[in-house]
């Protein structure tokens, strides 16, 4: 598993493309949205939380298809699905290092572009805690719609008709949460809420993947 | 006798092909009355007027949009348990079914939204769970599309319901959590105290039942046409190898 996580890392570091790309997208998603909204700042700080959300949402939506795709096209990945590694931990293991290459950065990088869309301070802390709880989730539910569409060879536009529809609670909790952190109210009921959906993509998951993989794989 | 004597496809058809006629009449019949009744035969509400009336297009055809991906959930369990293909036919058959329910329950509530509300749509939790429940179908239409190999497609969208059932729950009540809504609450339950007044709800009930049972018929034609297809489908790869063979 680790060896797994380990390579998948390196890969998106070293062969370009996976790494940079989600980040770019999220910045220039994020830069559009004043020239389509006008530049006024009330505006703009007010509407901050939620683009910022929508945004990672969508540069993890980006690299997706290349959890499973790229190993399916060249024949490692029935050769990892033969390993003595449960199916299942190879999922977990793969959504993982996704997540590593994609959530994390997003993360790290979203108060920056809180910056640019005026976000109040208060909301800080609370960005960057969000999109540390609820990214892993977005990797996991990816990783589901992955394993459906691994097959298919022009798979990409249907992963996200699949995939954006099981985003919506984690979109609500998760921009709801950084809302409420900017309005100074209680955050407990969101922060709670998506640490669970967190928690039970991580636990179930990888068993929808695995089981969509086997078949995929028949 | 069992129920799972119909997984036989020949004996499903057998059976089915009286029924279905029988299903429609009784089915276009129960809602030409309904309808009729329900257009012309009830006064108006005292505050709506005759808008009110869409409500015999409406609440069947919401009531119907949620059963039918129920119904799908469980053929798409069915079939990913005892894998009779019967089950899996079912669930691609209702689904069109099932969207154009949805699309209606949002077409007549935008219509009836717009004279009532002052606004054809609001990001209300029931409206917004019903936009979600329509990308859900939307979803699985497509990868029952995308996917050539029929059982390949029947066992990943069966997977692809059961886990999106999970998580349109969740969307709902991420929704009533998210808004505050215009749309009033159930007035059908069968445990409310105060509930739509006679007068309009027994055409109502009639209309349901015949949607209910219009959708029956529906489902039921498109699953043997489905057979049919699998059989054609079949017949013409054995005829193909045949060909080779001489």
């Amino acid at each position: 598993m680790k060896a797994v996580f380990i390579r998948d890392v390196t890969l998106a570091f070293r062969a370009g493309g996976g790494f940079g790309l989600a980040l770019a997208f999220f910045l220039i998603v994020v830069i559009l949205v004043p020239f389509g909204i006008g530049p006024d700042r009330a505006i703009l700080a007010r509407i901050a939380p939620g683009i910022l959300w929508v945004a990672a949402l969508l540069a993890c939506l980006l690299s997706l298809d290349r959890i499973f795709a790229l190993d399916y096209e060249d024949g490692s990945l029935p050769l990892l699905a033969t390993s003595p590694l449960p199916l299942e931990g190879l999922v977990l293991a793969k959504s993982a290092a996704h997540m590593v290459v994609t959530g994390l950065p997003l993360t790290i990088a979203a108060p920056a572009l809180g910056f640019l869309l005026n976000m109040q301070a208060g909301a800080y802390p609370w960005l960057v805690v969000s999109l540390a709880i609820g990214t892993p989730a977005l990797s996991m539910i990816g990783a589901f719609g992955a394993a459906l569409t691994v097959g298919l060879r022009r798979g990409g536009l249907l992963l996200s008709l699949l995939v954006l529809p099981l985003y919506v609670p984690t979109l609500i909790f998760g921009a709801d949460l950084v809302r409420r952190g900017a309005d100074g109210l209680s955050v407990t009921v969101p922060l709670m809420m998506l640490s669970v959906i967190t928690l039970g993509a991580v636990a179930l998951m990888p068993f929808a993947a695995a089981a969509v993989l086997r078949i995929n794989l028949r | 006798m069992s129920i799972w004597e119909y997984a036989n496809p020949k004996k499903f058809s057998a059976t089915v092909t009286p029924i279905i006629p029988w299903a429609f009449a009784l089915g276009l019949g129960g809602l030409a009355v309904g309808l009729i009744w329900g257009f012309f035969f009830t006064p108006d509400d005292y505050r709506q007027g005759a808008t009110v009336k869409i409500i015999y297009l409406h609440v069947p055809s919401a009531f119907l949009a949620i059963n039918a991906w129920l119904m799908m959930l469980v053929t798409s369990l069915i079939w990913v348990v005892r894998r009779h293909h019967v089950s899996a036919l079912a669930a691609k058959a209702a689904a069109p079914v099932g969207v154009v329910m949805t699309v209606m329950a949002l077409a007549t509530g935008a219509i009836w939204g717009q004279p009532i509300w002052g606004t054809w749509w609001a990001w209300d939790p029931r409206l917004t769970s019903f936009l979600i429940l329509f990308l859900f179908y939307l979803g699985y239409i497509a990868l029952w599309e995308a996917i050539p190999d029929p059982d390949t497609a029947a066992d990943l969208t069966s997977i692809l319901c059961i886990v999106g059932s999970v998580f349109a729950l969740l969307s709902r009540y991420a929704a009533v959590y998210w808004a505050q809504g215009l749309h009033q609450p159930a007035s059908l339950s069968l445990d409310a105290e105060e509930n739509v007044a006679d007068v309009f709800w027994q055409p109502l009930v009639l209309c349901m039942v015949a949607f209910g049972i219009l959708f029956v018929a529906l489902v039921l034609l498109r699953t043997r046409t489905e057979i049919a297809k699998r059989r054609i489908a079949a017949l013409e790869a054995r005829a193909r190898r045949s060909e080779v063979r001489v």
